[in-house]
């Protein structure tokens, strides 16, 4: 059966997705370019669940903490500013072993920057960002319909492995409107969550916290933390290949990039020129299997908005084993397809 | 088939809408199709612009460096996006705020879209009217799919309002035909 087409814009997409995985806490603090998400979440969150426009994004986050602890599918979103004052929340989710949806889409920086489209959080984002060892699970959708998907996954995901997992989208992204095939995805009944705090009538009471003060029960948490992270590093790798079995030149950029990139492709294709993409959607964990290629000729060319942050992960990735080219722009810079094009020609 | 269009105006002229109604109507018929808006501190008298690319394969970037069609409804807009145009593209300009006799590889179509709109009775549809001539010059959607997002987009709204709007269409239509 044809499912359902509607246009909407990839804010409204991730609310909408929210909402379909049973999302019944959403709390966050307007700022471009993700308005239109908190403004969806406002108009169509459900009778049952709770929309909060909080004082504050530091208030927002440990709103959904507190959600997350007592068992619901919570999410907040903002933009690079807003994110980072979120910080201390995220590390505190990460440290009560809970799930949460957060949405990132990012804008220049760094301070209050501008509105204009970036990716200069990635660092931030695939590292942790706040304090201690802990991970987000990053995913970076490059379509308005996979923005809607991956929101959907994003909850089934910080359910299963206990974990914050963080959408990272750019201004482009968030803005941009494109079909988007709805699915009535049934939603797994909030599924039961035996840590959670729902009243300890008739069971033993359950603690969430992320305070570990006996010696030596902090080290034993962070090994079990890093279990869990190792699992999701063996499961979780998410990425798209194009091309990768000919191409002389792979160009390896996610979200906005990645279709541009993609232009850049067919363009360059249709003239004989054998260019490849790899286009990670999990940016932590970040996808190494794709770059685990033999021939030693092959070039990487690394396209970002920011000034070579995922270059890193490529880096550990290819290993030395081929060379690595890069060109980004930051601040509201979008590297062209012409700049791409010509970087290409330089390297082929 | 792939058709890039630069739609600008004045904050105000329903240049977004435009857009909208464009890619809606785009979608209606089965296209893939991207609506990219300037999202920036557009104001009511500034210029304001976005971005809408139609076509039957996947969409690469949805960014329009060159376009195949420029919409340009004031004389700042003409400024600031006549260079964004392909050689061989079309120019659809409002007249009655914007003229130009410079660009002789480009196809231009320039009538007082915001005249003809008064005319009509509201000084608002003149982005409809500019909509009308783009349909019939470049057929790339058909105007029965656009009066279905008109009433989409506006399901309890006043009829009149949806009148002007069909009216402003048909108008922009026979601009064209001449």
């Amino acid at each position: 059966m044809e499912k359902k087409k509607i246009l909407i814009s990839g804010n409204e997409a991730i609310a909408e997705g929210a909402l379909q995985a049973g999302c019944t806490f959403y709390a966050g603090y307007p700022i471009t370019p993700q308005n239109e998400l908190i403004a969806y979440m406002a108009k169509h969150m459900p009778k049952k669940g709770v929309f909060i426009q909080a004082e504050s994004e530091p208030a927002a986050i440990n709103m959904v903490y507190g959600a997350a602890a007592a068992g619901a599918r919570s999410m907040t979103s903002s933009s690079s500013p807003g994110i980072s004052l979120m910080q201390e929340g995220i590390s505190y989710i990460a440290g009560s072993r809970l799930p949460a949806v957060i949405v990132n889409i990012m804008r220049g920086g760094p301070g209050l920057g501008n509105i204009a489209p970036a990716q200069s959080d990635y660092f931030q984002a695939t590292r942790g960002g706040g304090h201690g060892d802990y991970h987000l699970i990053v995913l970076a959708p490059g379509s308005v319909q996979e923005a809607y998907d991956l929101t959907q996954t994003s909850f089934d995901l910080a359910d299963k492995y206990r974990v914050p997992v963080m959408i990272l989208g750019d201004g482009i992204l968030g803005q941009m409107m494109e079909p988007v095939r709805l699915s009535a995805k049934k939603i797994k009944a909030n599924t039961f969550k035996g840590w959670a705090l729902t009243g300890c009538q008739g069971r033993k009471p359950n603690i969430v916290k992320s305070f570990f003060l006996r010696e030596g029960a902090l080290e034993e948490f962070n090994l079990k933390l890093q279990k869990n992270y190792e699992l999701i590093r063996k499961k979780e790798e998410r990425y798209e290949g194009l091309f990768l079995s000919d191409a002389k030149v792979i160009l390896v950029a996610y979200g906005t990039m990645a279709r541009i990139a993609k232009s850049v492709i067919s363009q360059l294709r249709s003239a004989g020129k054998k260019v490849g993409l790899i286009r990670p959607i999990s940016l932590w964990p970040f996808p190494q299997e794709p770059f685990n290629l033999k021939n030693k000729k092959i070039k990487y060319l690394v396209v970002e908005m920011s000034y070579g942050q995922m270059l890193e992960d490529v880096k550990l990735a290819v290993c030395g084993r081929q060379r690595i080219e890069f060109l980004g722009r930051s601040g509201g810079g979008v590297p062209s397809q012409e700049e791409m094009i010509n970087k290409i020609k330089k390297i082929l | 088939m792939t058709e890039r269009v630069i739609i600008a105006g004045s904050g105000g002229q329903g240049v977004m809408l435009l857009g909208k109604v464009i890619a809606e109507a785009a979608m209606r018929q089965n296209k893939q199709v991207t609506y990219l808006p300037a999202y920036g501190p557009e104001v009511r008298g500034g210029t304001s612009h976005c971005m809408v690319t139609i076509s039957d394969r996947e969409i690469g970037s949805p960014y329009v460096t060159k376009a195949d069609s420029l919409i340009i409804l004031n004389n700042p807009s003409l400024e600031r996006f006549k260079s964004k145009v392909k050689d061989d593209g079309l120019l659809i300009l409002n007249s009655s705020l914007a003229k130009t006799d410079a660009y002789l590889k480009v196809k231009i179509l320039q009538f007082p879209f915001t005249d003809i709109a008064v005319k009509l009775g509201n000084i608002k549809v003149a982005n409809m009217v500019a909509l009308g001539c783009y349909l019939e010059a470049k057929k790339i959607i058909k105007s029965q799919n656009i009066l279905e997002v008109f009433k989409f987009m506006a399901p309890a709204g006043n009829p009149k309002i949806l009148e002007v709007n069909e009216a402003a269409l048909r108008e922009g239509g026979k601009l064209f035909h001449g």
